[in-house]
């Protein structure tokens, strides 16, 4: 997916005037937190369980080598096999490969969002492989053309009515022509259109939630049971994951479940969790015939080891992108690639560079909402901050910033020379008339004075002069 | 028990009066306070622009200020947090000055929350007759820990009735220098915030941060709202009869509790 994050301010520009997209995030500011919250609620032991959860990934990232190398020997054994592709190139390769030798023209595939940052779809689309998206928001997006803007309800960003459009224009060649108005009736056309689809697939592709190192599993969950119809209908079975999605054991997997619904949507479970270990045995009444794990790294591994390796513990839940008031403010796709919300501010410098996504880190106030409600406790504002820091040490900082702060940094650090400055600036701000209060317009302050007044400092000097007079003469 | 006042570099310079209510506040509670000169700001604008060299230098400046203190008290929890959590992590590579930053770190508190925890301040003599809400600014929160602290006082204050709103812990859209580096996400926020306000039917706007109070206060008055908005000291020290943030003053704002 060709990347916009360069052009985070005009993407932000649009988002802000788009009112199909306000109306939509209007209820997701509200909805998911509130579910989330009764969630947390009824699990006393909830914080408990974050700190296991993030024992547990830190501990799988500590030994991710070792836990990987199992993996693939479990698979192995039980007749499967696993592909490393170090680059996205080379993961779109080994898929392309496996759908060639198996003949495919259709895929079915179940929601992933690392097929999403290797851009699978368009490849297997320009190498005449046609890829159907099973999740309902991500065919939705798929017949509008869009990226997802959201990791684990894509198409957020929709209202019902965009949705009824889409499916008008889509399904009356395939003989519904009436546009239906009712979600459960939305639902039910995707439905009948998909059942054929699934039917057609000669390959299903799958992403995974965890992969257990013990059992050689690979681990979805799902609420509509698309994954399930990807993985036993057709022949072959293509997992995609990235590296860091291992964990050692089974019991490991059942604690992060037990975070990971309540998280993302405030369920206990979602309504499908899958295990799928290896292809079709013998007297198995399904299954595929083949079974495969493309294992992606794309950067991942030289973030272990260093101050940034933090993020590599996300299990994907969208609560903190659930629970940021940017995101809230601007959607998804505003930020410009595969991964929105405080987790893409961190992930997307390092998978596309910093260069490119340098202004995601920045827009966050750093209110800390979304390390407050991260299943992992992923300390976000802090990784922001590290993004932040190496921006500023390799000169990406506006010039204008950076002369703002050695100024700053030069009064700040000669306390007398920065009282007579604040001084003066008091006095300044006096000749701009304080007797309203606050000033409607002030220069250099265009910025704050577009949207709101500044309050105007109260008469009588700074703090430190009135105590000096008052104290200092006093006592 | 001596406390060192952290003044915070928007008191100072934008309203003293929350630095006396602050004065008022601790000597009331039988501290005597102490503004040491050698302070200006507590390096957040640098920390949090990614200038780290300029953040060290001020915090450095800081510890050296106000590490002989039995305590260190901001009227602001970002100000606060900063210090309390945020100065050790700035000296990863000095074990020196980190064991310095920790020190200090661990005496640091947010005003509220140290008259109620530390000091076990359970009731102010103070009267403000309005209906008032209550936001929870961020850095106050989730860094140290301040929510209930400034309800339980609030709740003894005469005639004051509190108003919840249905989200007061989401962010203001202030964020320090973000409100200008991203000011149309910044107005969006804030317009979701002015509105979770308004709803409350509250006439009084009160928080523990300077910064956010003068976001907040800056587009209600845009909007033509009455809602009058103070800083939470200014009201416990009984200062409620002073001028409200961004309304114009009829009298000299003087430190009317400085003695």
């Amino acid at each position: 997916m060709q990347s916009t994050a360069h052009a985070f301010k005009d993407n932000v520009d649009r988002a802000l005037v788009d009112d199909n997209l306000q109306q939509s995030l209007a209820i997701l500011k509200v909805g998911f937190s509130e579910r989330r919250r009764q969630a947390v609620e009824r699990l006393p032991e909830f914080e408990a369980l974050r700190d296991r959860a993030r024992d547990i990934k830190n501990h799988a990232l500590a030994h991710l080598d070792l836990y990987l190398e199992a993996f693939e020997a479990k698979v192995t054994a039980l007749g499967g096999q696993v592909h490393w592709a170090p680059t996205a190139d080379d993961a779109c390769r080994v898929v392309l490969d496996i759908c060639r030798e198996a003949g495919a023209r259709t895929v079915a595939k179940s929601k992933s969002m690392i097929a999403e940052e290797i851009a699978l779809n368009a490849h297997l689309e320009a190498h005449g492989i046609e890829p159907v998206e099973t999740d309902l928001g991500e065919y939705i997006i798929q017949l509008r053309r869009e990226p997802p803007s959201h990791i684990i309800a894509p198409a957020v960003h929709l209202t019902k009515d965009q949705v009824a459009d889409t499916f008008h224009e889509h399904h009356r060649k395939l003989g519904f022509d009436r546009r239906l108005t009712e979600r459960p009736d939305l639902v039910a056309e995707a439905r009948a259109v998909l059942r054929r689809r699934f039917q057609e697939a000669d390959v299903g592709i799958t992403g995974a939630n965890f992969l257990v190192a013990e059992t050689g599993s690979s681990m979805l969950v799902t609420n509509e049971g698309n994954a399930d119809l990807s993985n036993t209908l057709p022949r072959v079975h293509i997992v995609i994951a990235s590296i860091e999605k291992v964990i050692p054991t089974l019991e490991d997997a059942a604690t992060l479940l037990r975070v990971l619904a309540r998280s993302a949507t405030g369920q206990e479970w979602s309504s499908y969790t899958t295990f799928n270990t290896g292809p079709r045995r013998p007297g198995d009444l399904d299954g595929p015939e083949q079974y495969h794990v493309v294992l992606l790294d794309n950067g991942r591994s030289s973030v272990l080891g260093g101050d940034m390796q933090d993020m590599l513990r996300c299990i994907r839940c969208g609560a903190c992108m659930n629970h940021c008031p940017v995101y809230g403010a601007i959607g998804g796709h505003a930020y410009g690639w595969v991964y929105p919300g405080p987790i893409g501010s961190v992930l997307t410098p390092q998978l596309i560079g910093v260069a490119e996504a340098g202004s995601l880190p920045n827009a966050s106030t750093f209110c800390g909402r979304c390390e407050s409600v991260c299943p992992v406790r992923i300390p976000l504002p802090k990784l922001m901050r590290h993004w932040r820091e190496r921006e500023f040490e390799h000169h990406l900082t506006p010039a204008a910033v950076r002369q703002g702060l050695a100024l700053w940094a030069f009064l700040a650090t000669r306390p007398r020379l920065y009282r007579w400055a604040t001084g003066l600036a008091n006095r300044l701000l006096a000749l701009f008339g304080r007797a309203d209060g606050r000033y409607a317009w002030l220069p250099l302050a265009g910025a704050w004075t577009r949207y709101r007044d500044f309050p105007a400092p109260q008469a009588g000097g700074t703090f430190h002069a009135q105590w000096k007079t008052r104290r200092g003469a006093g006592r | 028990m001596t406390v060192g006042l952290f003044v915070t570099c928007l008191v100072d310079m934008f309203r003293p009066s929350v630095g006396f209510a602050a004065v008022k506040l601790l000597e009331d509670a039988g501290c005597r306070v102490v503004v040491p000169d050698v302070q200006t700001c507590c390096g957040q604008p640098a920390y949090n622009s990614g200038d780290r060299a300029d953040a060290r230098a001020v915090a450095r400046q800081v510890i050296a200020a106000f590490e002989g203190f039995d305590h260190v008290v901001a009227p602001s929890g970002s100000c606060g947090g900063m210090i309390a959590h945020h100065f050790p992590a700035l000296f990863d590579d000095d074990a020196a000055m980190q064991a310095r930053a920790e020190a200090l770190a661990g005496k640091t508190h947010e005003l509220v929350s140290f008259l109620v925890d530390v000091l076990g301040v359970r009731h102010v003599d103070a009267r403000l007759d309005a209906t008032v809400t209550y936001h929870d600014s961020c850095s106050g929160l989730r860094e140290l820990g301040v929510k209930a602290q400034p309800r339980a006082l609030l709740s003894g204050i005469a005639g004051l009735k509190l108003a919840e709103m249905a989200n007061p812990e989401v962010c203001c859209g202030f964020g320090g220098t973000f409100c200008v580096k991203y000011p149309d996400i910044s107005n969006a926020m804030l317009a979701d915030k002015t509105r979770d306000i308004a709803a409350t039917g509250a006439d009084t706007l009160l928080a523990g941060d300077l910064g956010c109070l003068m976001n907040m206060a800056g587009k209600l008055q845009r909007l033509g709202s009455s809602v009058r908005v103070r800083h939470i000291a200014e009201v416990l020290a009984g200062m409620s009869d002073l001028a409200a943030i961004g309304e114009p003053e009829t009298a000299p704002a003087g430190p009317a509790a400085a003695r």
